[in-house]
């Protein structure tokens, strides 16, 4: 684990922000955390960052209790970010980069590999104040990653890129995860989740409402629920099967309990000619609402 | 590491203020207005030099060609009708056509002075001390008073000022040129209390505003931006004194080398002249200008001293002043927003400002006293008391509380700083601000 977070804490004057939050992050993955607004998901970040501190509670960054040594082996993209209007390109990338307790010398030539990188050779003389907003983004995303962290968190990195800035983001990520980084994904997209995040949490009311692996979350919200192609007419009713739906040549089915797939199938090809057999994979946009709604009513 | 770190923000703070036009435009302009206000005035002397020719109609006799020596006027008597003389005295090349009339003993109104452009001010003034003296002079013969025993009488009272310390040490002091000098300092400190408290202010709502913020204190604690940030500011002011400073030497300097050679050769001419005419009052303001009570409280003063007490009360007194602007920009989100909660730290700058011009009439009162000890308004009532002399202890005794002051504004500021800077969207009341100082972590 790069980092467990273990029975924190976060209390402010008018609400209770974190309310005993544990979390193991692994290793080079991507790590979702969703959770609706003002769920919580920024109090934890900035407490990762050590931006606050929290009221109880511990966090463990690569096997040592979190302190600011740290610092420099975190990187933060937040939400709400900027930069410095009227310094150059080259001089804000290379004082953010020494913030985080790198050479001069080695924060330059790391700049100049993403500057070639990103294709952005002759920005560096550029006044942030004349970039576009993408070339805004790509440049605060450089500083996010410039010190070769060992946990990235990126707080909704998306939101407000072109799709062809989304992607080039969305493969440096993944080329990061690649080199061992760790990224943390604050994000309320479920589409991102979907695509690119190994583990996820969901906070939900200050609390962890559900945890674990992508593939494992989704398995345990499988409704057993499958959707089938076909010519030929099907029977109102199947033994051992729900049908839910149907709809010109295609239906879908929930299995009853103890009913393997196939059984399902078998029974299915005796009456119909079968085309494809699929199981429903819940989507996390489902999953998310339907937890979120769970614990609401829970409250 | 961490002073590492500290340095890099003390460094970009610095090294932007420091590119900027403007910073370069006011260090540049105030030393030029500077050694304008001290250059024009001999120019202007020099200027007035050239010798202007009046034509002299004296119906009453009593001038003699000595009674008209003028280092700026050459008078020419003149003999006809005042109607005619009046009419041609410019086409014969004279500046001005003056007539005393006969019964000018009785009558001092009848001088009249004709010129053909505006007459200048010290024309008439030569021609009317001229006329002056001579009208005076006769009437005191005619009175029985002897004219030397009159000028006996022109008692010029100016006192020499003298401290005296306790361990019998005297001082030659002159309260007017310690007027001057402590009211430039206090002008100054003033000025940049304000400018650079407010540009610290500035620094903070644009981190704040740009929403680069967040990604600066996930480097660094947000009490080594805020310690790096009010250095960085104050070491551009230091910087723009020292240029203010050697820039008004060097210009002075090199403005007087230029005047030098006319202003020795003025001075002996008029010296000259003083003494045919047994008058000490030119030689008297010449010795006795402002300029010069300046340098001469100079003289009498520690100038290391004085030098050393301003720059630490200026740069502990921006720390005090600037780390309360810090915290009212971490407070909102816009300068606009900000102005409903500067005036509390601009008061004590304004009145500190006005309780100097009290300090400087009376520098050893108890409100003079206080107004110095006390840490917001001791900057620059310290500095306007300096030249008057203080004792030692009190300089300490008000260093000291100074220190303290700043240590305990900072402390509350940071904690303000601190949740200030990460509040968004809400309208900041006072109430608010209050509660901020008790926030954990």
């Amino acid at each position: 684990m790069i980092l467990s977070v273990r029975q924190v804490v976060k209390k402010y004057s008018d609400h209770l922000a974190l309310d005993h939050i544990d979390l193991e992050i692994p290793r080079a993955k991507i790590f979702g955390l969703l959770g609706p607004n003002g769920a919580g998901k920024t109090s934890l970040i900035r407490i990762i960052n050590q931006i606050t501190a929290p009221d109880s509670g511990q966090i463990i960054f690569d096997g040592e209790p979190l302190s600011a040594k740290h610092v420099d082996q975190i990187g933060y993209l937040p939400e709400e970010r900027g930069l410095y209007k009227k310094m150059k390109v080259g001089d804000q990338l290379l004082y953010l980069a020494q913030l985080k307790g790198m050479s001069k010398s080695e924060a330059i030539s790391k700049l100049k590999d993403w500057f070639i990188r990103l294709d952005i050779k002759d920005w560096w003389n550029k006044p942030v104040d004349d970039l576009s907003k993408g070339m805004q983004q790509k440049t605060q995303f450089i500083a996010t990653v410039v010190h070769e962290p060992k946990l990235l968190i990126l707080d909704e990195p998306f939101s407000g890129f072109d799709p062809i800035n989304a992607n080039m983001l969305k493969d440096e990520i993944l080329a990061i995860k690649e080199r061992g980084t760790t990224i943390l994904f604050s994000t309320h997209r479920m589409e991102t989740v979907e695509e690119l995040c190994d583990d996820i949490a969901l906070i939900n009311h200050s609390r962890v409402v559900l945890a674990g692996e992508k593939v494992e979350v989704q398995n345990r919200y499988k409704q057993n629920t499958f959707k089938i192609r076909y010519i030929g007419n099907l029977p109102i009713e199947l033994k051992g099967m729900e049908i839910l739906s149907v709809n010109d040549q295609s239906a879908t089915l929930k299995l009853a309990v103890g009913i393997s797939s196939n059984q399902a199938i078998s029974q299915i090809i005796s009456h119909v000619d079968l085309l494809e057999f699929q199981e429903i994979i819940p989507s996390f946009n489902d999953i998310f609402i339907q937890v979120v709604n769970e614990t609401n009513a829970y409250e | 590491m961490h002073m590492n770190k500290i340095l890099l923000i003390i460094q970009r703070e610095y090294i932007t203020r420091v590119l900027k036009k403007s910073f370069w435009i006011s260090s540049l302009l105030a030393p030029v207005l500077i050694t304008a206000i001290y250059a024009i005035p001999i120019w202007l002397a020099m200027k007035d030099k050239e010798v202007k020719r009046v034509e002299i109609l004296d119906l009453s006799g009593l001038w003699k060609q000595s009674d008209l020596e003028d280092k700026e006027v050459e008078f020419v008597f003149t003999a006809g009708k005042e109607q005619e003389l009046k009419m041609s005295f410019a086409s014969k090349g004279y500046d001005a056509f003056v007539s005393i009339p006969v019964d000018v003993l009785t009558n001092p109104k009848g001088v009249h002075i004709y010129s053909a452009k505006n007459i200048g001010m010290s024309l008439k003034e030569s021609v009317e001390k001229i006329i002056q003296n001579k009208v005076r002079h006769e009437l005191l013969l005619k009175a029985g008073i002897s004219p030397q025993i009159y000028e006996s009488t022109q008692v010029d009272i100016d006192s020499k000022t003298i401290t005296v310390s306790t361990d019998g040490q005297e001082t030659r002091s002159s309260s007017g040129g310690a007027m001057i000098l402590a009211g430039i300092m206090g002008i100054v400190l003033y000025v940049t209390l304000l400018l650079y408290g407010s540009q610290v202010m500035n620094g903070v709502i644009e981190e704040k505003s740009s929403r680069i913020i967040e990604v600066i204190i996930s480097s660094v604690k947000p009490y080594q931006l805020l310690l790096g940030k009010i250095i960085g500011v104050g070491l551009v002011g230091l910087t723009q004194f020292l240029l203010w400073i050697v820039l008004t030497i060097g210009l002075t300097q090199i403005t007087s080398k230029f005047y030098g050679e006319k202003v020795k050769n003025n001075i002996t001419q008029i010296k000259k002249i003083d003494s045919g005419k047994q008058s000490t009052l030119s030689s008297k303001s010449e010795e006795e200008s402002p300029m010069s009570e300046v340098t001469k409280v100079l003289e009498s003063t520690n100038i290391p001293m004085i030098i050393a007490a301003f720059l630490f009360y200026f740069f502990v007194g921006y720390m005090l002043y600037s780390s309360l602007f810090a915290a009212i920009g971490s407070a909102v989100e816009s300068a606009t927003e900000a102005q409903q909660f500067t005036f509390i730290v601009m008061i004590p700058i304004i009145l500190s400002f006005l309780m100097a011009q009290y300090t400087m009439q009376d520098p050893d009162s108890t409100i003079a006293f206080w107004a110095s000890m006390i840490p917001f308004t001791s900057p620059i009532n310290m500095m306007v008391r300096l030249p008057y002399g203080v004792p030692a202890w009190e300089l300490i005794l008000s260093m000291t509380l100074l220190v303290l002051g700043f240590l305990g504004c900072s402390w509350l500021s940071a904690r303000i700083y601190r949740v200030g800077i990460l509040m968004y969207g809400k309208k900041v009341t006072w109430k608010e601000l209050g509660k901020w100082l008790f926030y954990k972590g």
